[in-house]
């Protein structure tokens, strides 16, 4: 069965027929060759293919593009503008936070989304005060970003460059 | 001696080239080439665990969007069953569950999906054997061990001397089937067109693929192209070619003219892209009462494939490692039908010094000794095995900077006293090593452009080691110009020969190919080339000297916290300190050595392919069930390395640093953990039900 679907996909306006079984991530790499998610699992495991679907990040292999009618979505591609990166993106550059990159735009929509959540008050599991603002120490990061595996192991970078970021958007 | 450059751009931290592509996502693996009209395939794979294939009903199949179904009755014929792991479709035989039996070509990827789930295969089943047990009567001892090494050695009278050595472990340590698991699947996409096949592919060696792919079909080499300019992690199992280059080169030369794009699955990952085998490891050790070895013996049974052996290497650092004069090592095989191991980072090296390190952990304890001056007792002034110098043996001085900079001398050797609220605190150390190979046959070539820039080519890949700005490093420092002046491709067999992306021999090998190729273009043009000068150098015999012994060392520190009820392990500190020659680009190398130690931890805590050997299947088969180290299971984990060259190893004077951050990862923690507990894990996983019997 095929449906139509309408898209805003990092900042273009998508219009097109898609078969209903469909995932978002297909649609974004075979049908818009949007190839910035990328495919880790396709099964909601590894966090490869997360991006920011009206600004909350997801993964979007166990999103089907039809339940995604029009949907704003934001991959690591549409982060940056044209040469000019995202301060995430800059901050992933400076600290090594990749080897292979293929986690990586995954990681980087995660961790804008993440930051924003935070900012929002959302508690995760090692929030100790669940009424008060969150602080986004190591250890806030270390939980939010587990969803995203890096088989490089870079791990170690990732916290570094995120704990970068939000110091940096933090006024004194 | 080798003549050493001067490093000017080695040395430095540079970004990684291709860093500002990879942020954004645009860095193009092997499934993302653009190409217009792909097709897509999607594999059957075979239920059961060994027979035959006696009728395959595809008639459920026919709807709108199937181009076509290859069976191991109509598919193309392949040329060479030399390697029978790659003998795809050809027929009717069933080696291993999971086998490639069938595939479909369609339109979308969701109807691949849907008609590969309607095709039918009937099978005749015979019995199969996939249990690995040290006791089996017919193991099988290997002709040589991965990848020349042999199978065993004996030096002096181990018996003897374990009769009569003051003290003795006699211990037996198991590691279990473990999985690469790249994050980016394997993935090709291949075109047969103007009868030239074409794969993008995501491989650790172009030239390889190219090489076996072209035998496998029976083409000339010359009519394969393999594109692989980035590719997703790999860890050894993109080292070779596996079944699914040979079901995408079957499917393009079923549908010329068309590309067809067939990504792994995840699942799919566990059955055709190789593992590390699991291993059964017995050591005995034999020291007297200050400590020095007198016998040292490492046996391993492991497993292997009835359709294609592969004997990993896991008894070989013990050779290399003590001085004992008395020493013997072993490999033995069961022939299973399973599917293929490969290699897995540091193959032997990984999975044996896990064993013999922690072993030497053992008898530091019964000797009463500390565990980092047992092993300066027992460092040999040279190769045991060779009897040749060291071109730079520095584990003592690896053991003795970790030291100082982890705090150990402040530690108590006795285990299960400290403790942190609910939380038991131990910490462990382990050596670790690693090879310095470099593969003969690489090829550079050096072109001056009209940019005024030099174009240096070689076929080599990066799988996230950082090989795109380290190499660009060489070339400079090898012309003798900035980095800024060098354009660097890779990633294309259309390019020069390159070796594989393995053993943590790339960068040696290539760089030494570029080093011929910078010396050979300034002899003949000079520092002030015209546009299009261009030169070209072949490695036709390893620079590396013949005259000593090459291997890079390390030290491997952990602090480990047990939870005292429940069992949960923790690692909250790691630190490893290496000496591995000349570092090349200090930003990139740190990452590779932490990232390896990072899996070296996965592996302590959470890696373990679980066979049910009933149907021949691994039951665990996606990251739910196969768990991997995530960001929360790491907190502190830091790299340094000792400051120096190796004279004798290549012109840049480094050793490779690929793969030695995994090894003795895993018996550091180990042997944390029996420090905080006092109990001795030897079977890894650590799981907590291991700490709490
Ligand atoms: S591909 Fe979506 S979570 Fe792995
Ligand atoms: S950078 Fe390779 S998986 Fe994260």
């Amino acid at each position: 069965m095929d449906a139509r679907v309408t898209l805003t996909v990092d900042g273009s306006r998508r219009e097109l027929t898609v078969d209903t079984r469909t995932t978002l991530l297909d649609l974004l790499r075979d049908r818009l060759g949007a190839m910035a998610p990328k495919k880790g699992c396709d099964h909601g495991q590894c966090g490869a293919c997360t991006v920011l679907i009206d600004g909350r990040r997801a993964t979007t292999c166990l999103a089907f593009a039809v339940a995604h009618d029009g949907a704003t979505v934001t991959t690591a591609q549409g982060l940056s503008n044209g040469a000019e990166l995202h301060p995430v993106q800059q901050d992933f550059l400076d600290h090594d936070a990749f080897q292979c990159g293929y986690c990586t735009p995954g990681q980087i929509c995660s961790a804008v989304g993440m930051i924003e959540e935070a900012r929002a008050g959302h508690p995760s599991h090692v929030t100790r005060d669940l009424t008060g603002p969150v602080v986004l120490d190591d250890e806030e990061i270390r939980e939010r970003m587990s969803g995203n595996l890096c088989r490089c192991g870079a791990y170690v970078n990732i916290v570094a460059a995120i704990r970068d970021v939000i110091l940096k958007e933090t006024p004194p | 001696m080798t003549d050493l450059l001067e490093p000017r751009a080695i040395g430095r931290p540079l970004e990684r080239i291709e860093g500002r592509d990879k942020v954004r996502g645009l860095a193009p693996y092997a499934y993302e080439h653009p190409v217009s009209d792909p097709l897509y395939l999607h594999p059957v794979q075979a239920t059961i665990a060994r027979g035959r294939v006696v009728a395959i009903d595809t008639g459920g199949v026919a709807f709108p969007g199937v181009v076509a179904i290859l069976t191991h009755e109509n598919a193309p014929r392949l040329a060479s069953d030399e390697n029978r792991e790659l003998w795809v479709l050809q027929s009717d035989e069933v080696h291993y569950r999971g086998q490639f039996v069938a595939a479909v070509i369609a339109e979308t990827p969701e109807i691949a999906r849907e008609a590969a789930g309607q095709v039918r295969v009937e099978y005749e089943q015979q019995a199969h054997d996939a249990e690995l047990r040290p006791d089996r009567p017919d193991l099988v001892r290997p002709d040589k061990v991965n990848p020349s090494f042999d199978t065993d050695t004996q030096e002096g009278d181990v018996e003897a001397a374990l009769a009569t050595a003051a003290v003795r472990i006699d211990q037996t340590y198991t590691t279990p089937m473990e999985h690469n698991n790249p994050m980016e699947p394997h993935a090709t996409i291949a075109l047969w067109a103007d009868d030239r096949l074409v794969l993008w592919d995501s491989t650790q060696s172009a030239h390889g693929v190219r090489k076996t792919m072209a035998a496998v079909c029976g083409l000339d080499p010359a009519q394969v192209r393999v594109i692989s300019p980035h590719v997703g992690g790999g860890f050894g199992s993109k080292g070779t070619a596996h079944p699914h280059n040979a079901l995408a080169c079957l499917a393009a030369l079923a549908v010329p003219g068309q590309p067809v794009k067939f990504a792994l699955s995840r699942q799919q990952m566990f059955v055709v892209a190789g593992y590390r085998t699991p291993t059964v490891q017995r050591i005995r050790l034999g020291a007297d009462a200050d400590g020095r070895l007198t016998a040292l013996a490492h046996d391993v049974v492991e497993q292997t494939s009835k359709v294609k052996e592969f004997a990993e290497q896991t008894a070989v650092a013990s050779r290399i490692m003590y001085a004992a004069p008395n020493r013997r090592t072993s490999h033995r095989l069961a022939v299973l039908d399973v599917p293929v191991p490969s290699w897995m980072r540091a193959p032997g090296e990984t999975p044996g010094m896990f064993a013999a390190e922690v072993a030497l952990d053992e008898l530091a304890v019964a000797c009463g000794l500390d565990p980092i001056e047992l092993r300066i007792r027992n460092d040999p002034e040279s190769d045991p095995e060779s009897g040749r110098p060291w071109s730079g043996r520095n584990l003592v001085g690896c053991l003795k900077e970790g030291a100082r900079r982890f705090g150990w001398d402040v530690r108590d050797p006795k285990p299960g006293l400290r403790r942190l609220g609910d939380w038991l605190v131990g910490t462990g150390v382990a050596s670790s090593t690693y090879p310095c190979y470099v593969f003969p046959g690489s090829k550079a070539t050096i072109q001056y452009g009209t940019d005024q820039r030099y174009v240096v080519r070689i076929g080599a890949a990066d799988i996230g080691t950082g090989a795109w700005t380290a190499l660009t490093q060489i070339a400079a420092d090898a012309l003798g110009c900035p980095v800024e002046a060098v354009r660097l491709e890779i990633g294309d067999s259309d390019l020069p020969m390159a070796t594989v992306a393995g053993g943590s021999s790339g960068i040696s090998s290539w760089g030494s190919a570029i080093v011929a190729a910078a010396t050979a273009f300034r002899e003949r043009h000079g520092t002030d080339p015209g546009p299009g000068a261009r030169e070209d150098a072949e490695i036709t015999q390893p620079p590396a000297s013949r005259t000593h012994a090459l291997h890079s060392f390390g030290a491997q520190f952990a602090e480990v916290h047990v939870h005292a009820d429940t069992g949960e392990i923790r690692v909250p500190r790691m630190l490893g300190v290496f000496s591995a020659g000349r570092i090349i680009n200090p930003r990139t190398a740190r990452s590779q050595f932490i990232g390896g130690m990072t899996m070296g931890l996965s592996m302590a805590l959470h890696e373990e392919s679980v066979m049910d050997a009933r149907f021949g299947h691994v039951i665990n088969h996606d990251l739910a069930g196969y768990h991997i180290a995530v960001n929360a299971d790491v907190k502190d984990i830091d790299a340094v390395w000792l400051d120096e060259h190796d004279p004798h190893s290549n012109p840049m004077g480094s050793r490779g640093i690929g793969e030695i951050g995994i090894v003795g990862a895993a018996a550091a923690i180990a042997n944390a953990v029996w420090h905080a507990t006092g109990i001795r894990v030897r079977d890894l996983p650590i799981t907590p039900d291991k700490v709490l019997s």
